[in-house]
């Protein structure tokens, strides 16, 4: 067991756990924040993004202790029902979900390229979520959303 | 109006809608939301129906402790049963509180408006709500087959303003599925599987684990084991201990044979399909018309596909003496309920089960299993809720897969290229091994580990309209000469079951490739030659709209450069679907998508943009299939073990796609959830042979694939 600072969504936490957990595990069971996703755990398939220090990164493998200090966002950090990010807002206005799972670690991925990518084309998008698998083929509606959330981000 | 098959089981209309004093309306259905949106398609025909805002409705899912019992949610069928008894159930509802407000108010019902639940007269302070003639009071009737729904041209919202319902919840992470329910004390536990199919254990000395911090228990059932700790990452370490301390007999081996060999060597049971349906009599032997001319055959082959969720299965189960409660994706909450009930052997009414969604499902994937793992952890523990996960390599090893099949077509045709008489043979596993009641034996996998095993049962050839191995073997086209036979191959390496289309993702892959080979055999287009032999104009106008969107751009010039189109009607019953596919082959044998346009006729649309995903979907989860995937094994077991070992479709791999909707307002709801898989896969196939003038009859198309065929060409 050890201590650790890490930082979630704007708020310091002080945690006291084994150093080797998967940061997701302490995202999703100890801090409450169920958006982000277990698909592999081998950092394959995207579903566990979240944004570290300006970066999408896997949470399913790493361990929370290569996070220490760092600035971790996650699904919930971005936006909620009542005020929903741009990139949220496109993908609800695209209906870009079919059973949702993926989602989140899409939006996430898309959110760190558009925070420094304002004006991206449809390839770098997709390079941006090489990473990131959908079972459902829902990645036209995806793709539109992310484009229009560009161009929102950009008003 | 014929009732849904839904209501002849279940026809009281208190079991399927509640209005409530807070204003809201609950509409209980049995069945369940997979990511198809029925749960949005559901609220808007209850909606209109009633003329209510639609953010008044609940819809509730399938739970065995109320909702009715409609069986599992697959084949497409769940807007034809659930969707149109829900229609009828309104109907009669609004039809029964008009009456009453006609009562009440004095008033004829044909001169009483609704709007958004109010019931008012064209007098003036004339009126009242449902909520009001209810009372909250349950109606105490049934619906009868005078029911008379909306007539399409009142419609306000169907296929026209429908509201997109749960996104916000999915974009912002709130959605709750199985994998994310939390409970307090919840335990959190892992399967510990044997190394391959056959494996049994021999011997563990599970006493380090039982050591390790956190570890709740180890359950040990047979070869069924299992870790409980408090902690899920203490779990997930546990279980990659116990994994290595376990000692298996691994002496029994999976056939690895040329699948494609054991499918034709292993004994079969052979039934003739005569207009979708299998029959228990005689194969007719094959016949050589009179004035044939020429003789065509051909053999099409697809291997094993997974499932391949995004979100690995899982369930929660809470066990004690009054109730053993499951929380589980599982597509039939009441078929899973007699399975685990023969399993542990107790009462079908102590065991409530209840729906939750999963990650994308397209079939029987390994939800009813992870039931079925987290009972018997749970049962180590009573009063203790534990969740229960499988890993990716669970998933990926363990799930039944789509069955491999093979299909031998011939076609015998005279000098002007007139079809007389068409042979398809289609050999293949079941797909259907859902578990349900099987008294002593059991398709839950765990049940197979236990220290008194179970056996899978025995599969007999279904025989049933367009079900399993012939979905979809009887083609669309106006043959009058056809000889269809289904071949129920035993004894082959894989667990199997339901994947998305069934049988009729082959099937049509190989009818429609073969109907483009026989165009070409006698210098015909292909959509003529098509066009000659099909008299259903449905087909036919949504077969003539793909093409003709296809061919009104020019999408590539270049080499390589091909654009194949193939159709099919569902099951011959449900939703038509056309696809057209443009895609590039480069010289290394790689093939490139670049656009799809999809034209579709499901009858009446109630939500065109769910219809749209359902189908764009379909056909890009089939692009996946059919150009990568393949489920891999060796002896000792599934060596597709993760994504990099079963490698699926990705963005940069997905084409442009266009899709047409006819909407035919007039017509039944058809479903479409399964529409696209088989004309997909065989358009790719055409538009590879235009591009190249190479053949592929064997699924996946990957590089090797295409460079193997061209070389045996």
């Amino acid at each position: 067991m050890a201590n650790f600072r890490i930082n979630v969504n704007g708020c310091d936490h002080q945690l006291d756990v084994d150093e080797s957990t998967p940061l997701i595990y302490i995202l999703r069971n100890d801090l409450g924040l169920k958006g982000t996703k277990l698909g592999c755990g081998l950092e394959q398939c995207g579903a566990c993004k979240v944004i570290v220090d300006g970066k999408a990164v896997f949470s399913c493998n790493s361990p929370v202790s290569s996070f220490a200090n760092c600035s971790v966002t996650t699904i919930e950090g971005i936006g909620t029902a009542d005020k929903l990010h741009p990139i949220q807002k496109s993908f609800v206005k695209e209906k870009a979900a079919q059973c949702g799972y993926c989602i989140p670690g899409i939006i996430m991925a898309a959110k760190a390229l558009l925070d420094t990518t304002p004006y991206p084309d449809k390839e770098m998008v997709c390079e941006a979520l090489a990473d990131n698998l959908c079972r459902c083929g829902t990645h036209p509606q995806i793709l539109k959303a992310v484009m229009r959330a560009a161009s929102e981000m950009r008003k | 109006m014929k009732l849904s098959s839904s209501l002849e089981n279940n026809p009281d209309i208190d079991s399927w809608l509640q209005f409530h004093s807070d204003g809201k309306i609950t509409v209980s259905t049995g069945k369940v939301e997979l990511g198809q949106k029925l749960i949005t398609a559901f609220t808007v025909i209850v909606a209109e129906e009633l003329d209510v805002d639609p953010g008044r409705i609940i819809v509730i899912t399938a739970d065995t402790s109320g909702s009715p019992n409609e069986g599992y949610t697959a084949g497409s069928n769940s807007m034809e049963s659930s969707g149109m008894a829900l229609r009828q159930v309104a109907a009669k509802v609004r039809q029964v509180l008009l009456e009453k407000a006609s009562h009440q108010l004095g008033v004829q019902v044909e001169n009483l408006n609704v709007d958004d639940g109010e019931i008012s007269s064209s007098l003036p302070n004339q009126s009242v709500t449902y909520m009001e003639l209810t009372g909250g009071k349950n109606f105490n009737i049934k619906v009868s087959e005078d029911v008379v729904p909306k007539r399409h041209d009142q419609y306000h919202l169907i296929g026209n303003k429908v509201p997109g319902i749960g996104y916000e919840d999915l974009v912002t992470g709130a959605t709750t599925f199985v994998q994310d329910l939390e409970l307090p004390g919840m335990l959190h536990a892992r399967v510990v599987r044997p190394p391959g199919y056959h494996a049994r254990l021999q011997e563990l000395n599970e006493k380090d684990v039982r050591e390790m911090p956190g570890v709740v228990g180890v359950v040990v059932d047979g070869s069924f084991l299992a870790v409980v700790c408090e902690r899920e990452e203490q779990a997930v370490r546990a279980s990659k201990r116990l994994s290595g301390l376990a000692i298996w007999d691994e002496s029994k081996e999976i056939n690895t044979e040329n699948i494609f060999i054991q499918l034709k060597k292993n004994n079969r049971q052979s039934l003739p399909v005569i207009k979708g349906v299998a029959e228990l009599s005689a194969v007719p032997s094959i016949k050589t018309p009179q004035n044939s001319a020429k003789t065509i055959t051909a053999t099409y082959q697809r291997p094993y596909h997974m499932h391949g969720s995004v979100g690995p299965s899982a369930a929660m189960a809470l066990y004690d003496d009054q109730e053993i409660k499951v929380w589980t994706h599982s597509q039939g909450v009441y078929p899973l309920r007699l399975a685990l009930a023969d399993v542990l052997d107790i009462e079908e009414n102590r065991i409530h089960v209840v729906h939750v969604p999963g990650a994308g499902c397209y079939g029987h994937n390994g939800a009813d299993d992870a039931a079925l793992d987290a009972v018997l952890a749970a049962r180590a523990f009573p009063g203790k809720p534990v969740l229960l996960k499988w890993e990716r390599v669970d998933e990926h090893s363990w799930e039944p897969y789509g069955s491999a099949m093979q299909i031998e077509l011939q076609a015998n045709m005279d000098k002007s290229g007139k079809i007389l008489y068409w042979n398809h043979e289609t050999y293949s596993d079941t797909h259907l091994k859902r578990p349900s009641a099987h008294g002593k034996e059991s398709r839950l996998l765990a049940s197979w580990h236990m220290q008194v095993p179970k056996q899978s049962p025995q599969v007999k050839p279904l025989t049933g309209y367009h079900t399993g191995i012939h979905r979809n073997a009887d083609p669309i086209y106006d043959f009058n000469d056809r000889r269809i036979v289904k071949h129920l191959v035993d004894n082959l390496p894989l667990r199997v079951s339901t994947l998305r289309s069934l049988g009729a993702y082959a099937n049509v892959f190989a009818i429609e490739s073969f109907m483009d080979e026989l165009a070409h055999s006698c210098g015909r287009n292909p959509l003529e030659f098509r066009v000659d032999n099909l008299s259903d104009y449905r087909a036919k106008a949504v077969l003539e709209a793909a093409v003709e969107k296809a061919n009104s751009r020019i999408i590539s010039k270049g080499g390589g450069h091909g654009r194949g189109f193939a159709l099919a009607r569902y099951k011959n019953a449900k939703c038509y679907a056309a696809v057209a596919v443009d895609l590039l082959v480069d010289d290394y044998g790689s093939i490139k998508l670049l656009r799809a346009v999809i034209a579709a006729d499901a009858g009446q649309v109630i939500d065109p943009d769910g219809l749209r995903s359902q189908l764009e979907g379909g056909l890009l989860q089939s692009a996946s299939w059919t150009l990568k995937e393949q489920v891999k094994f060796d002896e000792k077991g599934i060596t597709s073990q993760d994504w990099e070992s079963y490698p699926i479709m990705t963005f940069a791999e997905v084409p442009e796609i266009e899709t047409i909707l006819i909407d035919r307002k007039d017509r039944p709801v058809l479903g479409a959830g399964e529409a696209t898989q088989g004309p997909t896969a065989a358009a790719i196939s055409n538009a590879v042979f235009d591009a190249v003038g190479l053949r592929l009859r064997r699924i996946p198309f990957t590089p090797e694939m295409v460079l193997e065929a061209a070389a045996e060409t």
